[in-house]
């Protein structure tokens, strides 16, 4: 479904991607991992063509990404911080987003539903605790029931609860067979979501692998150890 | 003496005894004015009725009264001179004359007296001629409630409305001039009065003139001419009353001094000109209890001006109340209210208690450079003078009211 | 579109910086109508109002705005969204809210108190001066991602064009005083939006005859309805050249 080729991205001096070449399917739940500024965020941004790349091309669907802005109607986008107009409320942002997507189909309420969302809709976004708003951004994100789902740090900052109803709806996605890349810093949470894992390290992919290859090459059981046993083992 | 005065008596009653009224008309026996003045006497009345009368030159060289009925037409057919005086004790009254020749060389006029006392001209509508009423070599004159019309377009094309030379005692009252070169011209004439007359739209100066000391201003309306009024090479000059109104654009004025000395110039009204009053070289003039209302610059200083006296005028809505070209102050300010003045008065005694400076920093710049107008009422602009005022550095600090009134003056 | 536009213009107009921004405008500009005796002493110093206050507060706080929304201009990149269209979104938005207090706060009392063709070509000289510094506002956001920086930016926009062209442009004047430079001045005041509307305006109120020879130039320029036009025309392009720039810049950037 997302084909990456060749990507580099330069900010400045700064080489924040460095040649990556990815091929996202169908029906997997994919963990974009890695240290800090290993160039995570810029190959999603990339990918929502926020950064604009310097070399490379993204073809999402078979369409290149820099031609047409359509494909991103394939797209549900989770951003770390969510940060929307002050003055707007839920409800207003809602309204908003469907009328910008204007599809046909109908929106998909069940985790605004489950975050009690409705509740709420007269609240205006600055009022709202950090929580509440990535309960916003979550929703948001699955509301159109899009073929791809890229969630950038999907639990940070949601009670556990809430993580916890996210995770189940991202399963359910996923057993439809959707494609779902997650970028997060802890792995015990993703541990019985994911299908393969991606590792960066600055701005290059160290290994692109599935959960079972990774278990099986390394002999672990637990993906946190498998990773830090690989990385151990590129060291030395 | 006395026996002048009785011979002086005697003649003039004798003249009246004879004095006949010849009657000019359609409808008389005599249908020209020409043969009436030619057969005419000292002390006759020539009564010309209603009707146009194309007779070239008309000359009254007695001295009689030719009176229009219903406003006779005397018509020059832009080519003569139309009516030519050359006696004393004239009267001209009621008529219409127009038409007259039209000539930069010698000046043909609608009424023209020569060498002439006592003429009297009142009544009379004088409409396109070259100059309207020309008077030179005269004496105890009286010019009255003459209604003088041009059209003229161009400097050079067109004379003066009323223009003295050379004369004495002279009285010009209540006359209405428009479209001329100078509405009312005077040139070495002295101890005259000109009062209530209106001067409007003529091409070059509503009033002008030069070399004529001892005249007096009083209640005239100058509005709207060219370069507004010039007073050049003169002295005693008493201007009253007058109002200087509309005189817009390049060189105009309300009022230009020229070469001015020992005068006054009170309770007048400056409005609406670009400079309300021009100054150069202009010597020991009291000017008081005038108003300047929503001029451009209500004076222009030259630093060729000493010992002027400014003294409880009102300086309202002017864009800039005084500039000056020098940093020479020889003049004094006292006691005129300044509507830009920003200062208080603690104790009551409707004097503020801090001094005006009347020359803005801006009016000094755009004197120096005139398009710096361009920035006139920008931010920067503001800034400058406010800065100057508290700090005064470039305007010369002895340009000063040290008496400025609180409240405007009822003028 | 419409959609976006219509969102933006209602979370700026309940913003209360723009409603204490309206109503600061309908005090200054009934106050000083009915307190100077003459209208055109009123004019003149809305004139100074709308000059100063109107570009200071359209530039800073669209700038502010624009920073703040950074991430909701995220939010629609993710979405099927042109980049082009969202800025102009927001262009439209933040200019149509600016002219509405505007026109509410100055415009109102312009038609009551001033003679129609000098309040009319008031409005319509605020209404660019407010496009034009937004757009100003739109080109410095453009120009860094630092909030600070970029204020900073809008705030010397500003002051240059309220100030330091004006300073400049009599530095000019002193210096190529002995040439016959008039002419020269009217195409300088072409480069300052602030300037040509001062100008434009002065030229409209009868102080213009007031100004002398250079007075007797200017309005010989800026008096014909051919040379309104072209006022407008250039302060029309004043607001497009900025934008388009931002607009071109914004196509390529990294968010």
């Amino acid at each position: 479904m997302i084909e990456i080729n060749n990507l580099h991205k330069q900010f400045g001096k700064l080489k924040a991607l460095n040649g990556i070449n990815l091929s996202l399917n169908q029906g997997e739940c994919i963990a974009l991992i890695g240290p800090n500024g290993c160039g995570k965020t810029t190959l999603i941004k990339s990918i929502l063509g926020m950064v604009i790349p310097t070399k490379g091309s993204i073809k999402v669907n078979g369409f290149n990404i820099e031609k047409t802005n359509l494909y991103r109607e394939q797209i549900g986008y989770m951003p770390q911080i969510g940060r929307y107009p002050d003055n707007m409320t839920i409800g207003q942002i809602i309204e908003m987003m469907k009328e910008i997507r204007s599809t046909k189909r109908l929106p998909d309420e069940a985790l605004m539903n489950k975050f009690l969302l409705p509740g709420m809709l007269q609240q205006r976004m600055h009022a709202l605790s950090g929580g509440t708003t990535q309960k916003v951004s979550a929703s948001l994100a699955f509301l159109f029931d899009p073929a791809i789902f890229i969630l950038d740090e999907p639990t940070a900052g949601l009670d556990p609860l809430a993580a916890e109803t996210l995770k189940e709806k991202i399963i359910e996605e996923k057993e439809k067979g959707k494609l779902i890349l997650i970028t997060s810093h802890l792995l015990s949470e993703l541990d019985d979501l994911i299908t393969q894992i991606i590792f960066m390290q600055e701005g290059n992919v160290l290994f692109h692998l599935s959960v079972v290859e990774l278990l099986q090459s390394t002999g672990e059981i637990k993906i946190s150890k498998a990773i830090s046993n690989i990385l151990k083992n590129t060291k030395s | 003496m006395m026996s002048r005065i009785l011979i002086a008596i005697f003649l003039l009653s004798t003249a009246s005894f004879f004095a006949e009224k010849i009657h000019v008309g359609k409808h008389h026996k005599i249908k020209c004015i020409k043969t009436a003045l030619t057969h005419c006497k000292n002390g006759d009345s020539i009564i010309v009725e209603a009707g146009i009368y194309q007779e070239g030159n008309l000359v009254i060289d007695h001295s009689i009264s030719l009176i229009g009925e219903n406003l006779p037409v005397l018509d020059g057919q832009k080519k003569f001179e139309v009516l030519s005086i050359k006696a004393c004790n004239v009267l001209v009254k009621g008529f219409k004359i127009q038409h007259s020749g039209f000539a930069t060389l010698n000046d043909p006029c609608g009424i023209k007296v020569y060498d002439s006392q006592h003429v009297t001209i009142i009544q009379n509508v004088l409409d396109d001629n070259f100059f309207g009423i020309y008077l030179q070599y005269c004496k105890k004159c009286l010019i009255k409630d003459n209604r003088i019309v041009a059209y003229g377009e161009a400097e050079q094309q067109i004379g003066n409305g009323i223009h003295c030379w050379k004369s004495d005692s002279l009285v010009i009252e209540g006359n209405e001039v428009s479209g001329h070169r100078d509405g009312i011209y005077f040139e070495f004439v002295t101890n005259s009065v000109i009062w209530r007359n209106r001067s409007a739209k003529n091409i070059r100066y509503g009033l002008h003139f030069m070399f004529s000391n001892n005249d007096a201003y009083i209640s005239n309306v100058f509005k709207n001419n060219g370069a507004g009024v010039a007073v050049m090479f003169t002295q005693k000059v008493k201007m009253f009353n007058n109002r200087f109104e509309e005189n817009w654009g390049d060189a105009a004025y309300g009022l230009m001094l020229k070469e001015i000395s020992d005068s006054y110039i009170v309770g007048n009204t400056f409005k609406r000109n670009t400079t309300g009053i021009y100054m150069e070289g202009t010597n020991r003039i009291k000017l008081e209890k005038n108003t300047f209302e929503l001029n451009g610059w209500a004076m222009k200083i030259q630093a060729s001006c000493m010992d002027n006296e400014i003294t409880a005028n009102n300086f309202l809505s002017n864009t800039f109340d005084v500039s000056t070209n020098g940093s020479l102050v020889l003049n004094s300010f006292n006691a005129n209210y300044w509507d830009k003045y920003e200062g208080y008065d603690l104790n009551k005694d409707a004097i503020g208690d801090v001094p005006y400076h009347p020359l803005s920093l801006f009016s000094v710049i755009v004197e120096k450079n005139p398009p710096a107008m361009l920035l006139f009422r920008s931010f920067m602009v503001s800034l400058l003078d406010k800065s100057e005022k508290i700090i005064p550095s470039l305007t010369p600090d002895n340009f000063i009211d040290h008496l400025p009134l609180m409240k405007a003056l009822n003028l | 579109m419409n959609r976006i536009v219509k969102f933006v213009i209602l979370d700026i107009l309940r913003n209360k910086i723009v409603l204490f921004y309206t109503l600061i405008l309908a005090v200054l500009s009934w106050s000083v109508f009915n307190l100077e005796d003459n209208s055109t002493k009123g004019i003149l110093s809305l004139l100074n109002v709308i000059l100063l206050t109107v570009p200071l507060v359209s530039v800073i706080f669209s700038c502010i705005y624009l920073y703040n929304s950074a991430e909701f201009i995220e939010l629609m990149l993710s979405q099927p969204i042109k980049r082009t269209k969202i800025w102009f979104c927001l262009f439209i938005g933040l200019v149509f809210s600016f002219v509405l207090s505007f026109v509410i706060g100055a415009g109102l009392p312009l038609l009551v108190y001033a003679p129609f063709d000098v309040g009319l070509i008031m409005i319509l000289v605020g209404v660019f001066i407010t496009a034009i510094f937004v757009a100003l506002a739109f080109l410095s956001s453009v120009f860094t991602r630092d909030k600070a920086k970029g204020i900073g930016i809008a705030i010397m926009l500003w002051l240059f064009f309220a100030l330091l062209f004006d300073g400049m442009v009599l530095f000019l004047l002193f210096q190529f005083s002995d040439y016959p430079i008039e002419k020269l001045m009217v195409v300088l005041s072409a480069l300052n939006p602030i300037d040509l509307s001062r100008i434009l305006i002065l030229m409209h109120l009868d102080v213009s005859a007031m100004m002398g020879y250079t007075g007797a130039i200017f309005k010989h320029f800026f008096g014909t309805n051919l040379a309104i036009s072209i006022v407008f025309v250039i302060l029309l392009l004043w607001t497009i050249v900025p934008f388009l720039i931002s607009l071109i810049k914004f196509k390529r950037r990294d968010l």
